[in-house]
């Protein structure tokens, strides 16, 4: 009960202060939170959700999804191996430091306006966070686990999937936290280059059409979307981890 | 039969040479307890791990039943100095007891069999779904002995395994490895810093000097094979051998060169 007050607490009052503040404003472009909520409810039909949010989600998870699977094996055989990740450390590096939204345009030209431009725009800036945590993850992993893996006959396929990766996985997890947030915003930011669908077309589209209202209703949606996404992030990372978070804990009480 | 023969090792990092072993030799017979005990720093954990075959000896060889080791041999289990790092906090008790008999290829009701059997016989019956870091420090360290033995090796190798357990559990735990090796007739080699541990619990000390390290001098703890903590230690043929222990450290400490040293 506490719990839910305080989470609830400060989003309470700001939502009241918007409502409140802007309950009188005869500006155009920032309206009464009244008018955006009404249209809110107007705009965000079943059809709508349907039309708009449902392939900007599917875009969005798939490319997340892609990211996290190259993202992993690709830092899998990097951590593992001194000379690889010698090679290609300056290189990953560089690739890093370039903002996906820039690629868009060149992207477009190899991969035309459809959903497949979408999904590499999303790709290529998740996987970096999650590849580079890999490394450290994999590379981190604790030399008596090693050792212990090795005396025991722990080999192979097995040496990877019930030892370093597991041990890496706190690591992981954060890369794909990071990744998250960058996904859902290159949804966005690629859907507003070009889309004939999609959050990031609608808001734009209303934004261009002067319905100034549905424009603040969709940046609403899109937070929502956000924050449920990284709830539902949250929840099968404490799942997955339970054994990590339990381990810390046992670690600080003692 | 564990023999080790003129096992030499010099770690290099660019110019400079350490030598951490410089001569040892010493066997372990079959069904033996044999305690190897040294001053701090001289190169105990690095024998060990070239003899589970986890690090390549500059020179000399170890053969364990006659076979030379080359890398981690099959019939060889070791338990960790450093419980907490050694098993996978990611596994329950059970499958971190399990996962090296699924290696072998064990059918499941013979992994069940043995887990459960282990488990049983080092007083951990019934925390198989519990998480190892849920438990106390020795009763991790109960966990990393079951696997050992549930590994059903031939030769058990301890590295300092109580050296970060309080005393008491110490204790308790000692009388375990000496229960677990009365019942199941393995070859222990078990490593201590600790010369009164060493001397209660082998049936026969092996005494390292300082590094580099060779073989100061070698005895047979000739106490019943039936000990306890309490009449054991009180016994004055345990303060002899002790005393003797503990001037050959002391020795090997100053690095005078024994005048009885054994091979």
């Amino acid at each position: 009960m506490r719990r839910a007050a305080y989470v609830l607490g400060l989003p309470v009052v700001l939502l009241a202060a918007w409502f409140v503040l802007s309950a009188g404003s005869e500006n155009f472009y920032a309206p009464p939170l009244r008018q955006i909520l009404e249209s809110f409810g107007e705009t965000w039909t079943l059809d709508r959700l349907g039309a708009d949010v449902v392939p900007s989600l599917l875009r969005l998870l798939a490319g997340y999804a892609l990211a996290a699977v190259l993202g992993v094996a690709a830092g899998v055989v990097i951590g593992l191996n001194r000379r690889v990740r010698a090679t290609v450390e300056p290189v990953l590096e560089f690739f890093r430091a370039i903002p996906p939204p820039v690629l868009v345009p060149v992207i477009m030209l190899f991969a035309g306006i459809g959903d497949g431009m979408k999904v590499i725009v999303i790709v290529f800036g998740c996987v970096w966070p999650v590849l580079l945590n890999t490394v450290e993850g994999v590379r981190a992993v604790d030399g008596v686990q090693l050792d212990t893996a090795r005396a025991y006959g722990i080999g192979g396929p097995a040496r990877l999937t019930r030892v370093i990766l597991p041990a890496a996985s706190p690591q992981i997890a954060a890369g794909l936290r990071q990744a998250l947030s960058i996904a859902i915003i290159l949804m966005v930011i690629s859907e507003m280059f070009a889309a004939s669908n999609g959050l990031g077309f609608t808001i734009v589209q209303f934004q261009r059409s002067f319905a100034i209202p549905e424009m603040w209703s969709g940046i609403i949606l899109l937070g929502l979307l956000g924050f449920v996404l990284s709830l539902l992030f949250r929840l099968v990372e404490g799942r997955a981890l339970r054994w990590y978070h339990g381990l810390r804990e046992a670690q600080r009480r003692s | 039969m564990l023999e080790v023969t003129s096992l030499k090792k010099v770690y290099r990092s660019g110019e400079r040479e350490v030598e951490a072993l410089r001569d040892l030799t010493f066997t372990v017979d079959n069904g033996d307890l044999v305690c190897l005990v040294g001053p701090s720093g001289c190169g105990k954990t690095t024998l060990l791990r070239c003899i589970a075959g986890l690090l390549e000896p500059t020179a000399g060889t170890v053969r364990l039943d006659g076979h030379p080791v080359s890398g981690p041999p099959p019939g060889l289990a070791m338990v960790f100095q450093e419980y907490g790092r050694s098993l996978f906090p990611w596994m329950s008790v059970r499958d971190n007891v399990e996962l090296p008999l699924k290696q072998k290829k064990l059918p499941r009701e013979r992994r069940t069999a043995l887990v459960e059997e282990t488990l049983d016989a080092v007083g951990l019956a019934g925390t198989e779904k519990a998480y190892p870091w849920q438990l106390s420090g020795g009763m991790q360290q109960r966990v990393a002995i079951a696997r050992a033995v549930a590994y059903e090796p031939s030769t058990l190798l301890m590295d300092e395994p109580f050296a970060a357990v309080d005393a008491q559990t110490r204790a308790d735990l000692e009388d375990l490895v000496r229960a677990l090796w009365q019942r199941l007739r393995v070859t222990v080699l078990f490593i201590t810093h600790d010369i009164d541990e060493a001397v209660y619990l082998g049936r026969r000390v092996v005494m390292l000097s300082s590094s580099p390290t060779v073989v100061q001098d070698e005895i047979t703890i000739d106490l019943p094979a039936e000990r306890d903590q309490l009449h054991t230690r009180a016994d004055p043929r345990f303060t002899e051998l002790r005393t003797h222990v503990y001037e050959q450290i002391q020795a090997a400490k100053r690095g005078r060169p024994s005048t009885e040293a054994a091979v």
